[in-house]
């Protein structure tokens, strides 16, 4: 009956009421203050975007007959698998993570059938590849897929000869293995290559900057020619500190400058503007990417079951992996799942912490089935079989 | 046959002398409205319309203009000829779209942060009720008989059929991604809902929220994922219907039988809303990114014209006869 209204476009609000649960894990890693106290972590980070996904679906659900439920939970690694447990104990089939790969594979593993689970985090390409897993949805853009953001960018800009600086954490040598392949597929050429060993001082604290203003000028000294320097810097280590302290005067890109983003609470285009109110209205600070990524993972939840009246979570997930499957985010085209890995097409913003500078794909890197699959690992180049090659 | 009668009376009409009338185009951005006249094209005036001009309307007898001043949480009402404010009428929070009924009171108004539509009598300036509704409403169209007000809510995706008598909804109908505009036919046998990013516009018949046909887009050379569906008019005769495309800078002329897209003009940059002059001689697009309208001349089916207005224009309505 539900299908069948939903078929014909012909709602009413009296349909009986079907409840669609959902829990949203937060890992939340040992870490030292981010470098700029901009970055301080909030509390509710990531559950409030929770939230707001949740009010959304509630919004449309009560024209549909449905009510949504959201539990929000914060663990340390040590804790995500009890904390998991629990939910799945609790009936939970629906699950967004915002962990890192580890904890998100192990979370994928001990998942019992029927689980969906909604990377909210981690951006590893292996996820995307040989790691994948079947009953992982990854709203989350990979390192590929961001690094290929700000790639196209700069080489419309023809800015093709890179200084590349990455951290010494695996999770820097990751990132820059995807600047790396970024150049490589673009035509931008990597001149200079260094590393930033992380040896523990450097930071802004009391005259911090007075250090820091020495010391990068030589360490970037003597570099071979460039347009740019693309700083690989996952763990928030060295990257703020490169604008304006370089020893050539080129701009700084990736993990500082200009950074490719999947949210930021200045973008306005697409409604977004309506976004960022809805938001700071409910939580009273601006939008982050966890927050942003939160409610896409939810609203990918509540489509899926506006769309097929079906609060299932296998239902749920075919669908979403579907043709049929579209959804606006406020990226100004609709986001759909690349149906091979499990991943979501996006568009990525480029922004410089003020403003949306560009946002990617950029006009003219064509695709046969669409510019966002310009982005990230295309089907050929996935090596993830737990989705069965998708429907070529 | 009605592609007949429709030349024929374009036809007349062009026979006539061209008359003038007012053209009214918010500027979301420069915070006024520019004031044209349709006969020279020439601007008459800009004046200040508070911040955040997005939707605009008129009344009937052509005495009052209204605008959604978003940011300022009011709708503002200023003479249409002297260009003064007179008052503002209680809006709810930020007003985007509205549309105004038949006989010219009251006014229904989206309010994109609240899912409400507020419903705002013009001669008292009270507001007679608050209608909850989807997620980011913005579309509003009433039909021609008053009975029925339709929200479309972009984050939603429904168009919701409101009795204007009772202010209870009575039907939703799912339609694609962001629906953003919502127009009856004059007969009031068909609705229109365009859906930005699902690249769509629906064809529903009102009376069962039935969709009958889904009309898509496609340009030669154009990325699909540009062709985004805003504002959309139909001719009194139901005969052509006027699609604005957005970023990719077109409108399309779609066949209001058959529903085929005949033709593709290219207007201004990011074309969002469109209005007729009254004696449907010319079409009026807002190009919110080139800051500029363009002018269709509805029988030739061509672009005769752009006139530099505000910064980003979004709105625009034609001063009745």
């Amino acid at each position: 009956m539900g299908a069948a209204l939903a078929v014909f476009g012909l709602l009413t609000g009296s349909a009986a009421a079907q409840e669609v649960r959902a829990a949203v894990i937060r890992v939340d890693y040992p870490s030292l203050l981010p470098i700029s106290r901009l970055d301080l972590p909030p509390e509710d980070l990531g559950h409030a975007g929770a939230m707001l996904a949740t009010e959304d679906n509630r919004t449309t659900g009560q024209f549909m007959g449905q009510s949504y439920e959201t539990e929000t939970v914060a663990v340390p690694p040590e804790e995500v698998r009890a904390a998991f447990d629990r939910l799945v104990a609790e009936g939970h089939r629906i699950v967004v993570a915002l962990a890192r790969r580890e904890e998100l594979l192990a979370l994928a593993d001990a998942a019992p059938v029927g689980v969906l689970i909604l990377n909210a985090r981690a951006t590893d390409e292996a996820l995307r590849s040989e790691e994948c897993r079947a009953n992982v949805l990854h709203v989350a853009p990979s390192d590929g897929m961001m690094a290929d953001a700000l790639a196209q960018f700069l080489v419309w800009k023809q800015w093709d000869r890179w200084f590349l600086i990455h951290g010494s954490h695996p999770e820097d040598h990751a990132l820059a293995d995807a600047y790396r392949a970024a150049a490589a597929k673009f035509g931008a050429r990597i001149v200079e290559e260094r590393e930033f060993v992380d040896t523990g001082g450097a930071r802004v604290a009391d005259t911090g900057h007075v250090l820091v203003q020495r010391q990068i000028p030589v360490f970037t000294q003597d570099a071979a020619t460039h347009e740019v320097v693309v700083a690989a810097d996952a763990s928030d280590v060295f990257a703020p500190y490169l604008p304006y302290q370089t020893w050539d005067a080129a701009p700084v890109a990736g993990s500082a400058g200009l950074r490719p983003l999947t949210w930021h609470p200045a973008h306005e285009a697409w409604g977004a503007t309506q976004m960022q109110n809805r938001f700071e209205e409910l939580a009273g600070r601006p939008m982050r990417e966890e927050d942003y990524q939160a409610w896409l993972a939810l609203r990918v939840v509540g489509e899926a079951v506006t769309r097929t009246q079906s609060a299932d979570s296998v239902a749920i997930r075919d669908y979403a992996l579907g043709p049929n499957f579209e959804l606006a985010a406020f990226k100004g085209q609709p986001v759909t799942f690349r149906d091979w890995n499990g991943q979501l097409r996006q568009p990525i913003l480029l922004g410089d912490g003020r403003i949306t500078v560009s946002v990617s794909p950029q006009d003219g890197f064509l695709h046969e089935v669409s510019p966002l699959d310009t982005l990230g690992l295309d089907r050929p180049e996935s090596r993830c079989t737990a989705f069965q090659g998708g429907q070529p | 046959m009605i592609r007949t009668t429709l030349a024929a009376a374009l036809l007349l009409g062009g026979a006539l002398p061209a008359q003038a009338y007012k053209v009214f185009v918010s500027n979301e951005r420069g915070n006024t409205v520019t004031v044209l006249d349709s006969e020279t094209w020439e601007v008459l005036a800009e004046f200040p319309a508070g911040n955040r001009p997005r939707g605009i309307t008129i009344s009937p007898d052509g005495s009052e203009l209204y605008v959604c001043a978003s940011d300022d949480d009011a709708v503002r009402v200023f003479d249409t000829e002297t260009y003064e404010e007179t008052h503002t009428l209680p809006s709810g929070p930020d007003p985007e779209l509205f549309v105004l009924h038949p006989t010219g009171n009251p006014l229904y108004i989206a309010n994109e942060d609240d899912n409400l539509v507020t419903v705002t009598d013009v001669q008292t300036r009270q507001v007679l009720a608050e209608v909850p509704v989807g997620v980011e409403p913005e579309g509003m169209g009433i039909s021609p008989d008053g009975k029925v007000v339709v929200n479309t809510s972009e984050t939603t995706n429904m168009a919701h059929f409101i009795d204007t008598e009772t202010f209870e909804i009575v039907q939703n109908t799912l339609v694609d991604q962001r629906p953003r505009f919502a127009q009856f036919t004059a007969d009031g046998a068909r609705l229109y809902v365009s859906a930005e990013i699902g690249g769509t516009v629906s064809v529903i018949d009102p009376a069962t929220g039935e969709i009958l046909h889904k009309i898509t887009f496609e340009v030669p050379g154009i990325q699909p994922e540009l062709l985004q569906p805003v504002g959309v008019r139909v001719t009194q005769d139901g005969s052509r219907v006027f699609v604005a495309l957005g970023p990719s800078n077109r409108v399309a002329v779609v066949d209001g039988e058959t529903w085929e897209v005949l033709d593709y003009l290219l207007v201004g940059q990011r074309v969002w809303q469109l209005a007729f002059t009254p004696d449907e001689r010319f079409l009026i697009t807002t190009n919110g990114n080139s800051n500029d309208v363009s002018i269709i001349d509805v029988a030739a089916g061509e672009v005769v014209r752009s006139v530099p207005v505000g910064q980003q224009p979004w709105g625009v309505v034609v001063a009745p006869e």
